[in-house]
């Protein structure tokens, strides 16, 4: 019953969107009222259907109705009911259903926010959202069913993956990742419309940079979830390998952030619309390679766990999406027209320019580390990978360049500068640099890249500080409330992008100092013996086990003194699940404000009292996920509608006195 | 600001753009391919290995296959182990520096990524049991795709 009804709601899902895309398109070119609201209509019932047969799926899981294909793939009648309902994402066919949710989510509420847009351009983005809805409804229609319908019915199931319900992490990254990575449709979608009508207006600007905005803020905080899931769960005791999933959702983060600097630009100056617009389309593609990477079974990592017949599809999808892209561009980047060169090379413009080329720079050398695996062994059948320190020597130099450029940009006036502007704008801050760098040292940073990053980032911290600082200082006169109102109201967008650059500047300087400055242990240890990391004295005191409804752990206690200092007791764990021979281990993180103590159980006898231990000291691990929380809320704060009144010209102190800054 | 300027000076700056364009663009790839280049890892089984002769020498490789029969032993202060890996018609003899994991144990597949030294032996310096994707032990005697076996580890224990 439940198979039947499912497999209905896919079709219907995919008659609406083909249907819709077409009706879409149709309106766009003649222009025709009744078509755009027929459109809108469409695009409400697609999400409708989605949120729907999602529905169904994670009645079935919770159910246990093993005679729905998918559940009999993932479910078990011994997890308990959130991995029941989380496991809707643990598999390929319930994660591209998830997919058509998010989509259906979003499709939904950027034609609600668009509803008073110029109705061509409107009608075109719903089409393009529409036609990318049809294909993955194709998807679940034919070659990744989650519906398909079990006979005989069997009496239990597998259970998704342990790895993927040892952490409650899990239940957070994916669908941040999905709302990231389904997100960028819609300003590919918006983007297209505008290719295709030739306009890039004001009217249209702004809906473009806040449906860039959203999956990017989701896409930032699922990347960093990513890791610290990694971190939590994997225990190999890092939480960034350069593995192609990693980079595969990567990727397009770098190209997206780049589209948001660029997009300042075009919206202040009206220039660089073409090129905005390329990285927006390429956000797009990327998103779909990423997938085609992780979902394929090209990689096989924790993301692909079942070999599948998507990935040709998935290809075809993006060598059409590809074309689309490309042809658009071509024939519509010159209408959208530019308006002005940039200015001097000591401007703000210029900064951005340096920015965008970065990112692309650091895009690029992702994309053909990642990528090159896959072509040698398509062309020569030679299985190989690109190893770490490639990616390491390349990220390295242009992440400490963006570094440098998060101090040098916001701190250089737009236009022309004169010497000495630019001396005044950036020597101050090249004192707090020093200052930071001296610190570093006499903290016993030995790295000179590390040492490096600390100095850029003292500076780059300076000048962001004394920007955000700016708009409140004007309103301290009228009281500290009247200061934090004019910087979360008045210039609201101005306050968010710089406390994302503070998140940017912590999160840098972190993942320098934790790869870097750390330290690390392999030891077996009886009952009852120590060992020493650092200031760490690691005593095993035993092993036990542990009998839970799903799985068996073994627990191994192991005291931790530091100093002279008692911490207590840590218990790493490995775990057996049920129908898996392989055990999965869960570290023990004991994160503190300045380090964290990992210890990882490479194996453990809990009838001998032998235990082999992997222990390492991670320096500030733990900023990094503070940093993406400010990042995530400077996201969110940029998103935040905010009511007022039309402006009058210059009708606020700040505005008239803050004429750098983005407003 | 480009109204100003005559159309030759124009000309020229653009030809100076794309021409800085060009050599940063060849110079990124260089360095590019280079870095790709020296930090290739090769995914081999033994008698890939053993056909590869100087060229392991020094390489990143990841050897894959299960562990010999009778060819485990432990020496020095119980941290060193070594073993032979074999594909079922070549064997290469492994000495691996570190706490084994938990499934390790003779017939089991592994995957180890190390280097090849002119001794002859393999210098392993990380150990990794191949995953099975499919939740089940193999039946005794079962044929085991090792290719396969050494995509799986890609990715998951990466560090």
């Amino acid at each position: 019953m439940v198979p039947l009804l499912g497999r209905s709601l896919i079709l219907l899902s995919l008659l609406v969107a083909i249907l819709g895309a077409m009706l879409a398109f149709a309106a766009a070119a003649r222009r025709s009222a009744g078509g755009a609201l027929w459109t809108r209509r469409a695009a409400y019932a697609f999400a409708a259907i989605m949120a729907l047969a999602n529905g169904l799926m994670v009645y079935a899981l919770l159910a246990r109705d093993f005679s729905v294909g998918y559940v009999a793939q993932v479910g078990s009648r011994a997890v308990p009911a959130w991995v029941a309902v989380v496991s809707l994402w643990s598999s390929l066919e319930g994660s591209i259903l998830f997919w058509g949710l998010v989509l259906g989510a979003y499709v939904a509420a950027a034609t609600w926010n668009l509803r008073k847009a110029p109705a061509d351009q409107v009608s075109y983005a719903t089409g393009v959202w529409l036609a990318t809805g049809a294909f993955f409804a194709f998807l679940l229609a034919g070659p990744a069913q989650p519906f398909a319908t079990v006979s005989p019915v069997l009496e239990d199931g597998p259970g998704p993956n342990p790895l993927l319900q040892n952490h409650l992490l899990m239940i957070a990254h994916p669908p941040f990742l999905y709302l990231g990575y389904v997100g960028m449709t819609i300003p590919f979608g918006l983007a297209s419309a505008a290719l295709l009508t030739g306009r890039l207006g004001a009217d249209f600007l702004r809906p473009l940079r806040l449906w860039l905005m959203l999956p990017w803020t989701f896409l930032t905080v699922a990347i960093v979830l990513g890791g610290w899931w990694a971190y939590e769960v994997l225990g190999w005791g890092g939480y960034w390998a350069w593995d192609p999933v990693e980079n595969a959702s990567f990727l397009p983060w770098l190209t997206a952030t780049a589209a948001l600097h660029s997009g300042l630009l075009m919206e202040r100056k009206g220039i660089l619309k073409g090129w905005t617009v390329t990285l927006i389309q390429a956000s797009f593609l990327l998103t779909i390679l990423g997938t085609f990477m992780t979902r394929s079974g090209v990689f096989n990592s924790v993301h692909s766990f079942t070999q599948s017949a998507i990935g040709p599809t998935l290809l075809v999808f993006l060598a059409v999406a590809l074309i689309w892209s490309v042809v658009l561009l071509a024939t519509g980047i010159d209408r959208l027209g530019s308006s002005r060169e940039i200015g001097a090379a000591a401007s703000r413009e210029s900064m951005f320019l340096m920015n965008n080329l970065l990112f692309v720079l650091f895009t690029f050398t992702v994309l053909i580390g990642t990528v090159f695996p896959l072509v040698v062994e398509a062309v020569r059948g030679v299985q190989m990978s690109v190893g770490r320190p490639y990616f390491d020597r390349m990220a390295v130099p242009i992440g400490v360049s963006l570094l440098l450029l998060l101090g040098v940009g916001p701190a250089l006036p737009w236009g022309r500068a004169t010497s000495e502007e630019v001396r005044r704008a950036l020597l101050p801050p090249a004192a707090s640099g020093l200052v930071a760098g001296a610190l570093g040292l006499a903290l016993g940073v030995e790295n000179g890249w590390t040492l490096l990053t600390v100095a850029f980032g003292g500076y780059a911290l300076h000048v962001t500080l004394k920007q955000l600082w700016v708009p409140a200082r004007l309103r301290v006169g009228s009281g500290l409330g009247a200061a934090a109102a004019e910087l979360l109201l008045g210039s609201r967008r101005r306050t968010a992008g710089y406390l994302v650059h503070l998140g940017a500047i912590l999160i840098i300087v972190s993942i320098a100092v934790s790869s870097t400055e750390g330290r690390s242990t392999e030891v077996e240890l009886a009952a009852g013996e120590s060992a020493t990391l650092g200031a760490y004295t690691l005593t095993f005191v035993g092993a036990e086990e542990v009998q839970e409804p799903h799985r068996v752990s073994t627990i191994a206690r192991v005291a931790v003194r530091h100093g002279g200092r008692d911490l207590g007791v840590v218990e790493p764990r490995m775990n057996q699940y049920e129908m898996q021979r392989q055990p999965i281990g869960t570290p023990a993180v004991r994160t503190g404000l300045t380090e964290d103590l990992y210890l990882s159980v490479m194996n453990v006898d809990p009838a001998g009292q032998r235990v082999g231990l992997l222990a390492l000291v991670n320096p500030m691990v733990g900023w990094i996920w503070v940093a993406t929380g400010i990042m995530g809320l400077g996201g969110v704060l940029a998103l935040v509608p905010v009511r007022r009144p039309q402006r009058r010209p210059a009708a606020s102190p700040v505005a008239a006195a803050v004429p750098e800054g983005m407003r | 600001m480009s109204d100003e300027q005559i159309p030759a000076a124009r000309g020229r700056r653009r030809a100076i753009v794309l021409a800085a364009a060009v050599a940063a663009g060849a110079a990124i790839l260089l360095v590019t391919a280079g870095g790709i280049g020296e930090n290739l890892v090769y995914y081999w089984d033994a008698t890939e290995l053993h056909a590869s002769g100087d060229r392991a020498i020094g390489a990143t490789i990841r050897l894959g296959g299960m562990v010999a029969a009778d060819s485990v032993t432990y020496s020095g202060s119980g941290s060193t182990l070594e073993f032979d890996v074999t594909d079922g018609e070549r064997s290469v003899h492994v000495r691996s520096t570190g706490v084994p994991p938990q499934m390790f144990r003779e017939g089991i597949g592994v995957v180890v990524e190390g280097t090849m030294t002119r001794a002859g032996t393999f210098e392993g310096h990380r150990l990794m049991i191949s995953h099975d994707n499919e939740y089940r032990t193999p039946a005794e005697g079962e044929e085991i795709d090792i290719r396969e076996r050494m995509r799986s580890v890609r990715g998951l224990d990466a560090s």
